[in-house]
């Protein structure tokens, strides 16, 4: 299998590393980086669980080769609180209980927050639509778009 | 077992009742779950298996030369020689030798997925590289998927064992059901098909599995099975001693029954881990998941009748079911006691006939789903309800209400033995009707059809029966299981260090979507006068583990409850010496209150727990001579409530007595020419007795609701008559996203269990017992039709449509 020399930016650090050419990217986070954060759920990019965002759009990491991500900015759910304090939406998520097993909550959270960044005075049915890329098995959805709605509020008045 | 004492439930809860923040969340929300896929160890193997590409064949010969010779690859099990490693897999059906299921196939393939091979080497990709390569030459067998089929003479046979493709078949009749139907004035008679959907959680089930050979022991890191008290059956599975096996508990990314004693994926690991001597993961793609999950959920046709007198007063119901069972039986037993535990729903009727018969076929094995089993005989039961109120001409709601079991009737004996221990029906259905607005609905409704709008409205008023006996398993044998009746328990132990500081420590594989922490955070906050965000609670492997069931049946929160409340008693008596001796007062003299000990009629003379705690840790010698170090104590919740069947099984005794109630109020719109079913309104009320977390019930109402929408309008296995999986992906087999799924309005009404601890019942199945009698009974509404089959797909729907205007 022949290998590819890439260099990527994850969380804002610089990384070379060589990765086989079938190497997905969901791959090359966890195992090579051991970004554990993100997940894999289906390997077709259908349930959204291995969202990370390159360049602050959305990518499903599951059908992406790592060697595309050559050069890329990445930003995965590591990123979002590297200190003691959780990022506004990873608040609001706690607060509504926009979770319960956790597993689609990653890719959830880097939704809404490219989500909220697009349009930050998202309405109800902007915030449905926009989480319907994402599949959740547990909370049938409500929270999460209760969630993401009070945190727009919330990161809205953080930038008054 | 008798039936135990009514409780006095404290009046004042500090803790209990509060929509505290999840404990679980932060490492969440971080991404710091530790799932099992993100636990790695060095010199780690991994597994692919290869799976039949045929549903019933003969296995002529494996040729796996071309996947040993790939680099990487480490050890290669087969059909040929699985039997060499393990055991059978644990069966909890009747005669299990005539249906003998193992982790691969052995002698021929049973269904399209099953595993005819499995690989360990150096990673995934290796070994699915090298499983590709493996050549299996089979014979084909005529495939069988039609459960009805499966039951004709001349039908090929599964197991050649068994002599029929009939595992397991029993007729109960409960009641005088013959005089019933011969008093009625009504008699409704229909066909219901109930289609097999899944738990399919986003996370698969994985295991990572490490054969010390040096010590002999087996240790295997699961996200499934919950059953610690059960795992004796996984090592016979495994040939290791009981004692030489450890469980060690992963967080599960969801499991909704489907990662509820799923041992084949530990199996497969720990078999090569053996072989090799080296770590090995066998993590679960989608398609193992769903080909070869064993957790499919009821696949059942049903012949029905409901008997009642001219007035709407309901009397019988005689159910004739046939359920597809799959290849194997493994866990599937348990379905249909769940449908007996609330056969009559919360209606008053006298008796009830049930006559099941087992099949099986070329499909995947059938295991939990969220209700196992008993959603599907809500969903049977209501259908039979509205059917009759269309026959009678009277409102649906209508009919409802005049047989409810009322208030003053608890505890109160259903036909097949179990009991529901308390309710108000009246007052759920009352509170769903306020919150949907169910007149003013009505009246748009009206308006709206006058518009030419399809809109449709369903109510359904159904049971969710919690904490189930093990002897639900055996109500099917030929010869009842001679065994006493059993539990099904859970412990916990708690530890106040010398600090003062608790630790609550878990026995079974507990979080897969529900609550157990901030659940036991909560009542240890209550038992001993803390702050929930102080309880550190973690997990133990089975190896140092007490007994314990975890999650399943809508058990957990009530028995992990009682656990904290036995070892919280344990603790304060304890407290109490030392505290009495610190202060020098009798301890008959001492109150517990606010987290510590005072003298009665003295507030300021008291000992907090910590000190108490310092005490009991660091001077033992000050203390009077019977008190040992340490302040610790674990409990063992038995089963609060079960009492055995009696010899002819004409009742089954108590197996599942603390019952649930809950009402949903659903609005649609559906497009006729499309089949697309839009949700206008949602108003779904529930009693699960006392609720301890309100939100965090409030999101199993609402994702349980979503799920049974799922298993409604789309969710659906399907093979066709070759027994071609037709739903091997979410590009198929269809989850409801954000924009399928309604906004709910929820609403609680408490009527506390006079048996447990603060009253709570089970609520971790709600919704998915409900949504699919309330859509189906607005879809009918709506189109003037009536589902009979499940999932009603766009696809049904419209042809149902047209063949109600051809």
């Amino acid at each position: 299998m022949s290998t590819h020399d890439i260099t990527v930016t994850v969380n804002g650090t610089a990384t070379s590393a060589s990765v086989e050419a079938r190497r997905s990217l969901a791959d090359f986070l966890r195992h090579d980086l051991g970004l554990v954060g993100t997940h894999i759920g289906c390997e077709q990019g259908a349930c959204g669980a291995c969202t990370v965002l390159i360049g602050g759009r959305s990518v499903r990491s599951c059908i992406m080769f790592a060697v595309q991500a050559d050069g890329a900015e990445i930003q995965t759910i590591e990123s979002l609180a590297p200190g003691a304090d959780l990022h506004p939406l990873q608040e609001a998520f706690r607060r509504h209980q926009g979770l319960q097993c956790g597993f689609c909550t990653p890719g959830m959270l880097l939704r809404g927050l490219e989500l909220i960044s697009d349009n930050p005075d998202l309405t109800a049915e902007e915030a449905r639509e926009g989480i319907s890329s994402n599949m959740c098995r547990c909370t049938g959805y409500q929270y999460i778009v209760d969630a993401v709605l009070d945190a727009a509020a919330e990161m809205r008045a953080e930038e008054d | 077992m008798t039936i135990p004492k009514v409780r006095q439930h404290p009046e004042h809860l500090e803790w209990v009742g509060k929509s505290i923040p999840r404990v679980e969340d932060p490492k969440f929300l971080r991404g710091r779950g530790n799932y099992i896929d993100d636990y790695e160890v060095p010199n780690m193997l991994e597994v692919a298996v290869a799976r039949s590409t045929m549903a019933h064949a003969k296995i002529l010969s494996i040729d796996t030369s071309a996947a040993e010779a790939v680099p990487g690859v480490v050890a290669i099990v087969t059909s040929e020689n699985v039997t060499d490693h393990v055991n059978p897999m644990p069966d909890f059906g009747p005669s299990p030798d005539k249906h003998t299921w193992y982790c691969l196939a052995v002698d021929k393939v049973r269904y399209m997925g099953e595993g005819v091979a499995v690989v360990a080497a150096t990673s995934r990709a290796v070994a699915e590289d090298a499983a590709e390569l493996i050549e299996v030459t089979y014979e084909p067998l005529e495939p069988l998927t039609d459960m009805l089929e499966a039951l004709e003479e001349d039908a090929p046979l599964i197991h050649e064992a068994l002599g029929s493709n009939i595992p397991f078949h029993r007729k109960f009749t409960f009641g005088d059901v013959d005089g019933d139907f011969a008093a009625a004035d009504v008699i409704v008679r229909d066909t219901l098909h109930w289609g097999r959907s899944g738990g399919q959680p986003l996370e698969t089930v994985g295991a990572v599995a490490d054969y010390d050979a040096a010590t002999g022991m087996m240790t295997i890191h699961v996200n499934s099975m919950s059953f610690t008290h059960f795992l004796f059956l996984l090592a016979n599975t495994l040939r290791v001693p009981s004692n030489k096996l450890d469980l060690q508990p992963h967080p599960s990314g969801g499991s909704f029954g489907a990662k509820f004693f799923e041992v084949k994926t530990a199996t497969i690991a720990a078999m090569m881990a053996r072989i090799t001597g080296r770590p090995v993961k066998f993590m679960q793609d989608r398609l193992d998941n769903i080909a070869n999950g064993d957790h499919h959920g009821s696949d059942r046709y049903y012949e029905v009748e409901l008997a009642a007198k001219a007035d709407g007063t309901l009397l019988s119901t005689r159910y004739k079911v046939v359920d597809n069972y799959g290849a194997y039986i493994q866990f599937g037993v348990g379905q249909h006691g769940n449908s007996l535990a609330q056969a009559v729903g919360p209606y008053r009727m006298s008796s009830i006939g049930y006559d099941l018969t087992a099949v099986l076929t070329n499909k995947c094995q059938q295991g939990a789903y969220r209700g196992f089993g008993s959603e599907v005989g809500n969903w049977i039961l209501e259908r039979m309800v509205d059917l009759m109120a269309l026959e009678l001409g009277m409102d649906p709601v209508d009919i409802r209400r005049m047989n409810f079991i009322q208030p003053d009737q608890f505890p109160y004996f259903i036909p097949t033995g179990n009991v529901y221990d308390s309710g108000d029906y009246e007052a759920v259905l009352n509170k769903t009707m306020e919150l949907s607005d169910y007149k003013g609905w009505r009246k748009r409704q009206a308006e709206m059809r006058a518009e030419g709008r399809h809109v449709g409205i369903g109510v359904c008023t159904c049971q969710e029966r919690s904490v189930f006996s093990a002897t639900e398993f055996w109500f099917w044998f030929d010869e009842p299981v001679a065994a006493p009746v059993t539990s099904a328990p859970e412990s916990v132990t708690l530890k106040v260090d010398a600090m003062g500081a608790v630790t609550a420590t878990l026995y079974s594989n507990a979080s897969w979507g529900n609550s157990p922490e901030t659940m036991v955070a909560q009542f240890v906050a209550e038992e001993l006068g803390i702050k929930p965000e102080d309880v550190s609670v973690v997990y133990a492997g089975s190896n140092q583990g007490m007994p314990a069931t975890g999650p399943g049946g809508s058990r957990f929160t009530i028995m992990v409850g009682g656990a904290v409340e036995g070892a919280s008693q344990s603790i304060r008596a304890k407290a109490a010496k030392i505290a009495a001796h610190l202060l020098e007062a009798n301890e008959d003299d001492l109150v517990w209150e606010e987290g510590g000990f005072a003298v009665r009629g003295s507030p300021d003379q008291r000992k907090e727990l910590a000190e108490i705690a310092l005490a009991a840790h660091m001077f033992k010698h000050s203390l009077p001579e019977e008190i040992e170090t340490g302040l610790e104590a674990s409990h063992v919740q038995d089963h609060p409530y079960t009492t055995m069947p009696n010899p002819e099984r004409t009742n089954l005794g108590v197996f599942y007595p603390f019952v649930g109630h809950a009402s949903h109020v659903v609005v649609v719109e559906v497009d006729p020419e499309t089949g697309r079913v839009e949700f206008l309104d949602y108003a779904a009320v529930h009693d699960c007795g006392t609720v301890v977390n309100p939100r965090s019930v409030g999101g199993q109402v609402i994702g349980g609701t979503v799920q049974g929408l799922g298993s409604t309008l789309y969710e659906e296995f399907l093979y066709d008559e070759d027994g071609v999986l037709r739903t091997p992906s979410f590009a198929e087999y269809l989850i409801p996203s954000a924009l399928d799924s309604p906004t709910l309005r929820v609403g609680h009404n408490e009527t506390p269990s006079p048996y447990t601890p603060y009253g709570i019942k089970g609520g971790g199945e709600a919704g998915r017992m409900m949504a699919p009698s309330a859509i189906c009974a607005a879809i009918d509404d709506a189109l003037g039709i009536r589902i009979r089959r499940l999932p009603a797909t766009p696809e049904r729907i419209v042809e149902m449509v047209d063949a109600a205007n051809s």
